[in-house]
């Protein structure tokens, strides 16, 4: 199985924010929650970078680690889900994520965050494949129509690619080769421990 | 003639644009050889990991309402998460094992303390009924959240796979509400306890000497001089207020997150404190409860019934009992079984 990954190429990406719209239309999630956002670093200076940023699906994902029901399992093909009759909305998960993924339906005190909701990889939840109960809560399982994540496949620029993490980091190293110049696989290094070499 | 003009001015035309078109690309040349190379001047993540300091992320502008949401990248969830799963259950497992192997062995080679003169058949009042509804106050709120706290650190590991994941489920939420809303009971409960028994906790000379005899707990009949509370029962006392602050004041943290300034750094080290600190306070307590049942005869009336035997105050507190009788008379002292007489 393919070990699938995130790679956005800040490069290329011009902040158009459509893999943010297009995720929250496709998995029609509610206000408030953002499975994916864009950031812009270094805003109106010189070198600006943007960066489109959702779950990471780490590798020995800390989420996981520290959730106090251990309601997280990762999937054959390297994707981080969980199952959201289990989680008790505590919060830890958003504690520990390096990429501050984790989303609840609710803002309040008392710990009433309601279920941990993030990105999927549009690849559902622990439910069977493409049936109403998971779509209503994890939106839709792309994966299993055979289909990458909306949000890269409808990219523009094709800054942001979803796929086989080897394939996707030798396209961006191709890239970098041809160009001269990258920023970097963001966020690969704390998810995977690993980086694209450039 | 007049195709003459027009080539002529067909010539002109062409040498002024050629002219005009050299002037603007001529500096724009100049540009290129200079250092402002706008698409190339990448921004690099190695560096911006770099030179974080500790607590701080990779952040920048974002464009939805969700300001938080600028934090790019924050390295340090994966140093609070080694706390979660390594750091926490450690020093949990060490304070609280450790301290039920103390008082095993400290049972096995001293067994429960009696009263060294036998019971008195009398007994003196030691805790009205407001100071024992603070005590159970503070009591009762604690061991609620120490196990609801506990099953979220261990329970895991040993709870988990003994009931199987939805009922787990279903006692962890029931848990955390818990632990949200008696958790202001035990913030009450702490108030309390600080105001009625401050007065007779400042620490003493003869606080020295008790401990300096370890209580007398080690020899049969030796029983240092105490006033209303001996060294031991001080401790018990400023680790309640002090650790009770500190829980607190994490834990209201932990419950209005969204009041935090700090951002997600200060919530993982307010989250921190409060486990280190439940967890040292867990073993504390567990000695109390030990010495305050099992641990010594005639010890848990004080919290019962409020009244204690003559003799067991005698030898545990006794310039205490020497103060009440200066002050009150022989009428604080009365038969066991028999309601004093109205003052």
């Amino acid at each position: 199985m393919a070990r699938m990954k995130f790679l956005c190429d800040s490069d290329r990406c011009i902040e158009c924010n459509a893999c943010v719209t297009a995720c929250k239309n496709e998995h029609e999630v509610p206000w408030g929650i953002n499975r994916r956002r864009v950031v812009t670093l270094n805003d109106g200076l010189p070198g600006e970078r943007s960066v489109s940023m959702a779950c990471m699906h780490c590798t020995d994902a800390p989420c996981a680690a520290v959730c106090p029901v251990n309601c997280f399992y990762t999937t054959a093909d390297g994707v981080v889900l969980h199952s959201k009759d289990l989680c008790i909305g505590c919060g830890y998960c958003f504690y520990a994520c390096p990429f501050g993924a984790p989303q609840y339906p609710k803002v309040g005190n008392f710990g009433s965050r309601g279920k941990m909701d993030k990105c999927t990889y549009c690849a559902g939840g622990p439910e069977d494949d493409r049936t109403a109960a998971e779509y209503s809560k994890y939106g839709r399982n792309r994966l299993a129509e055979g289909k990458l994540p909306l949000c890269a496949e409808m990219c523009s620029t094709k800054a942001l690619l979803a796929g086989d993490g080897d394939i996707i980091a030798e396209i961006y190293k191709e890239r970098v080769a041809k160009r001269g110049y990258g920023s970097g696989a963001w966020g690969w290094k704390v998810a995977y421990k690993d980086s694209v070499a450039l | 003639m007049v195709l003459q003009f027009i080539r002529a001015m067909r010539i002109l035309v062409l040498a002024a644009f050629v002219a005009f078109s050299a002037l603007i690309v001529a500096p724009a040349a100049q540009a290129q050889q200079g250092a402002v190379r706008p698409t190339e001047q990448s921004l690099k993540e190695a560096d911006l990991l770099k030179a974080l300091k500790s607590g701080e992320s990779v952040a920048g502008r974002v464009t939805i309402p969700d300001r938080k949401s600028g934090n790019l990248i924050q390295p340090e969830g994966q140093e609070w998460r080694v706390f979660k799963t390594d750091t926490l259950p450690r020093v949990g497992a060490i304070a609280i094992l450790g301290m039920l192997v103390l008082l095993g062995v400290f049972y096995a080679v001293r067994g429960r303390i009696m009263i060294d003169s036998g019971r008195s058949g009398q007994v003196i009042e030691r805790f009205g009924a407001f100071d024992r509804f603070v005590h159970w106050l503070t009591a009762v709120s604690f061991i609620l959240l120490a196990i609801s706290g506990l099953n979220i650190t261990f329970g895991r590991s040993l709870v988990l796979p003994v009931l199987g994941a939805e009922a787990f489920t279903a006692l962890s939420v029931f848990g955390k509400l818990v632990h949200n809303y008696v958790g202001f009971a035990f913030m009450v409960g702490v108030v309390l306890t600080l105001l009625i028994w401050v007065k007779d906790n400042i620490p003493s000379g003869i606080d020295v000497q008790w401990l300096a005899r370890f209580g007398g707990l080690w020899h049969k009949g030796d029983h240092p001089p105490a006033k209303r509370f001996n060294a031991g029962q001080k401790g018990i006392f400023w680790s309640v207020v002090i650790g009770g602050a500190l829980m607190s004041i994490s834990g209201l943290h932990l419950l209005f997150p969204n009041s935090v300034d700090g951002g997600i750094a200060e919530v993982q080290w307010q989250s921190m404190i409060h486990g280190v600190v439940a967890m040292v306070m867990v073993a504390i307590i567990l000695a109390h409860i030990y010495i305050g049942s099992v641990g010594m005869e005639g010890a848990k009336e004080a919290m019962t019934s409020g009244e204690v035997d003559l003799n067991w105050a005698k030898e545990h507190h006794s310039l205490w009992v020497e103060d009440v009788l200066k002050e009150r008379g022989n009428a604080v002292v009365h038969p066991t079984g028999k309601v004093a007489a109205a003052e």
